[in-house]
């Protein structure tokens, strides 16, 4: 113990430490000081710089079928194996498609970003394979590819939705900013029923409210509104709600 | 006091308290019970509901105990040290650490062998991945944390720890929050945010538990004999505060109604990732690190005998450290749509923070100065002290992957997974290892293990197989990022995503019978702690295991 065999100098820089080790709230307020640095400067920005998100065409909020969809993905922990960002990175915009922008999860409670691809990324597989693909690989994967490791989902299909309190789900999503309407809030019971059925008399009005809407039975069972349905009607609407034909990278240089 | 020839006492203003708050819950619970149309959430309130029951039964049973309230706190001039939520918590830890290991040997296998998924939804990998990773980080490390906390700041402070029923409430409390956390995950309760998967309810009674906690901590601080702070302290006191803002920052949210489980976080996207990942970094950086530490610095000098090898160096520890890991989440969200100047400061931040991190390292390795030739004899020593070798490995190793051109090749892939379990398994599990090694003898009064020999079996079971593990994952990760970016000399994508998926079996055998090596140590460990607290032999009562391991402060 270096300072028994050489005293410190009396005016050493070290001693004053000793108000820390004596008097625990100083040492309470030193820590909270000390740590709040880094969280302050890396976090508020965030939410006043405004290239932090890019200004977008065609970002909606999610349709109730496709909220309820995306509890479900989150129920089952999808995000443990896949991702939902790609990075600007050649082989990544070659096997996915064009890079993820803020703007594409500005709606997303919570984030489903990822941190692993044990799968494949997710964020733009709307419209790649057909509602029957989705179906069957929910069901038994390994029918379809034989070498996936993925887990089959078979109880999706045949547990009914039940989203009695779809609206409170709107709302609690409108309470941490998201843009949603009081006609959506009080017509999300409607809206869910209407897109996941064809012919549906209130299909024009679910339209109206949410552009670019996908309305069919995505599970093949007209009879019921399954989880299935839900969750295919999540992943059928992922990057396709922003044209990238029309998006103008140059404009949002950061 | 009763001044009756009753059994009964007058009860405290703690346990009366106590009595009062956990009765009003039960009615309330009760209703929300029968209302809630979620049947899994109608089993957490009912749980909760029975829990407040036995509450009211073990506090109003407390009353009727002979024991003199409240506790004296001091015996014969000596502190009357309040050992018994220590053995609870240590008890706890290994019964959830086996837990935990045992749910992580299984989804190991079920990525080497997916019909082990059973297509159910109670036992699909996405559930049982956040309880093995909560099983292992909050309820094993979390137990090891509370118990060591509560065990070492009395020792050192001299003093009983504050409180008569709170480091009760603390304990149960928080184990509590484990069991609802568990079973949420397995019924589908979640928010889906890694490391914070709880859902609101379960949030905000961690956060009263996390409080109470807190005010334990200090209050025994503040009864304290000896002068200073000692340096453990200061560790357990950043862990406690700093993971108390995390985990309110990062989970904010908007419960769908009092009726429902589901919540919506209050921030969106990018933010939310920034939120996310700044808790989840210091998870590592104050759960699985700062609380860690704050072990080293008391169970390390404590079994080589020596003290702290620079106190100036704890000093420039404890601060820069503290300072620095809260700039490091963004190295999680690289190339991602997270401004590229968030990216650049985490990842510069995650490169500088190397330096405290080694500090402490060789704090505690050059603690043993001069008394080296342990390591033959004592394994426990031996345990920690690898503990920190792995320490130093995972600090090297994070930082390098916090550099932006090699994160996009080990971003996504097993890599981060090996880097992780070396940290877990060599850094946290071992140095916790040692500390319950070292606690029971202490808690029970024993003289020593019931057995050296197992212990050394323990080691090298164990370190075979966090070798396998993290080697399967080091080559597994790189093949698996390079496979991605593979072109051919067409100048297509050599390899498919399903190609890149099916080349990684080997290596997730070889993790699974790594993850297997080490459960099995910690069975042997479980049966060696069983044997010695059931068949050791007892010590003398004597407090020359209360010697403290000395900083010399600034005078």
């Amino acid at each position: 113990m270096s300072s028994i065999e050489n005293p410190a100098p009396r005016k050493s820089l070290w001693l004053k430490h000793k108000i820390f080790e004596t008097n625990s709230i100083i040492l309470v307020i030193g820590v909270l000081l000390v740590i709040s640095v880094g969280g302050l400067v890396e976090i508020a920005p965030l939410f006043y710089l405004r290239n932090t998100i890019e200004k977008v065409e065609g970002m909606r909020p999610y349709t109730p079928l496709e909220l309820a969809g995306r509890a479900i993905y989150v129920r089952e922990g999808c995000y443990n194996c896949h991702s939902q960002m790609i990075r600007p990175l050649r082989d990544e915009i070659e096997r996915y498609g064009p890079y993820s922008l803020a703007a594409e999860s500005m709606y997303d409670k919570p984030f489903q970003w990822g941190s692993k691809r044990t799968g494949p990324d997710l964020s733009r597989v709307g419209g790649k394979y057909s509602d029957e693909w989705q179906l069957g690989h929910l069901n038994q994967p390994r029918a379809l590819v034989p070498q996936s490791i993925m887990p089959g989902y078979p109880f999706l299909a045949k547990t009914e939705l039940h989203f009695g309190d779809i609206a409170d789900h709107l709302r609690a999503n409108r309470g941490g900013g998201v843009p949603y309407t009081d006609a959506m809030i009080a017509q999300a019971a409607s809206d869910l029923e209407a897109q996941a059925t064809p012919d549906h008399p209130r299909a024009a009005e679910l339209e109206a409210r949410y552009p670019k809407v996908q309305i069919r039975d995505f599970d093949g069972d007209p009879k019921r509104i399954t989880e299935a349905d839900a969750l295919i009607a999540y992943l059928q609407v992922l990057g396709t709600l922003v044209d990238f034909k029309l998006y103008d990278t140059k404009a949002n240089i950061r | 006091m009763a001044a009756t020839g009753y059994p009964i006492r007058r009860a405290t203003t703690g346990e009366m308290g106590g009595l009062v708050l956990a009765a009003g819950c039960v009615l309330p619970l009760i209703i929300i019970a029968a209302l809630t149309p979620d049947p899994a959430y109608a089993f957490h309130v009912s749980l909760a509901a029975v829990a407040s029951l036995v509450a009211v039964f073990l506090i109003g049973n407390r009353c009727f105990s002979p024991a003199p309230s409240p506790a004296p706190q001091e015996i014969d001039g000596k502190p009357n040290y309040n050992m018994d939520p220590v053995k609870f918590a240590t008890v706890a830890a290994m019964v959830w650490g086996i837990a935990g290991f045992t749910v992580g040997l299984i989804i190991a296998l079920q990525l080497a062998f997916p019909d082990l998924n059973f297509d159910l939804p109670w036992t699909n990998f996405g559930r049982m991945r956040p309880l093995h990773t909560s099983a292992v980080i909050f309820a094993f490390g979390g137990n090891v944390l509370i118990g060591t906390s509560f065990y070492v700041v009395q020792r050192t402070s001299r003093a009983r720890l504050a409180g008569d029923i709170a480091p009760w409430f603390v304990i149960l409390g928080y184990n509590f929050f484990i069991v609802l956390a568990g079973t949420g995950y397995l019924l589908g309760i979640t928010q889906g945010k890694e490391y914070a998967e709880p859902e609101w309810y379960a949030d905000l009674w961690l956060t009263i538990v996390w409080v109470v906690y807190l005010l334990v901590f200090l209050a025994t601080l503040a009864k304290r004999k000896e002068p200073h702070i000692y340096v453990a302290n200061w560790f357990y006191l950043g862990f406690i505060l700093t993971i108390a803002v995390l985990h309110i920052g990062n989970n904010l949210a908007l419960p769908v109604s009092i009726l429902s489980p589901k919540s919506y976080v209050i921030w969106s996207g990018v933010q939310d990732a920034m939120f996310q990942w700044w808790y989840g970094h210091n998870a590592v950086g104050f759960f699985l690190t700062a609380g860690f530490l704050a072990i080293m610095y008391y169970f390390v000098p404590k079994r080589a005998g020596r003290p702290v090898y620079s106190y100036r160096l704890s000093i420039i520890h404890f601060w820069a450290l503290i300072f620095l890991y809260i700039w490091a989440g963004p190295h999680h969200l690289h190339y991602t749509a997270l401004p590229d100047w968030a990216q650049t400061l985490g990842m510069t931040f995650s490169i500088m923070l190397w330096m405290p991190s080694w500090g402490g390292m060789i704090n505690g390795l050059m603690t043993l100065s001069g008394a080296w030739d342990k390591l033959r004899t004592d394994p426990v020593l031996r345990m920690m002290v690898v503990s920190l070798a792995f320490y130093g490995m995972s600090t090297f190793e994070g930082p390098l992957m916090s550099i932006k051109a090699v994160n996009s090749l080990s971003h996504y892939t097993d890599w981060t997974i090996g880097h992780v379990h070396s940290g877990a398994l060599g850094w946290v599990a071992y140095i916790s290892f040692g500390a319950i090694y070292c606690l029971v003898p202490w808690l029970w009064n024993r003289r020593e293990l019931y057995s050296l020999k197992l212990v050394n079996w323990h080691f090298w079971i164990s370190t075979l197989g966090i070798v396998f593990y993290i080697s399967a994952m080091w080559v597994s990760g790189i093949m698996q990022g390079l496979m991605w970016r593979a072109y051919t000399s067409l100048g297509f994508l050599e390899y498919s995503f399903i190609e890149t998926v099916a080349a990684m079996k080997p290596y997730y055998v070889i993790r699974a019978l790594g993850g297997g090596l080490f459960l099995t140590g910690a069975l042997i460990m479980a049966f060696n702690l069983w044997m010695t607290v059931r068949h050791g032999t007892v010590d003398a009562p004597s407090d020359d295991h209360a010697l403290q391991p000395q900083l010399v402060p600034a005078q």
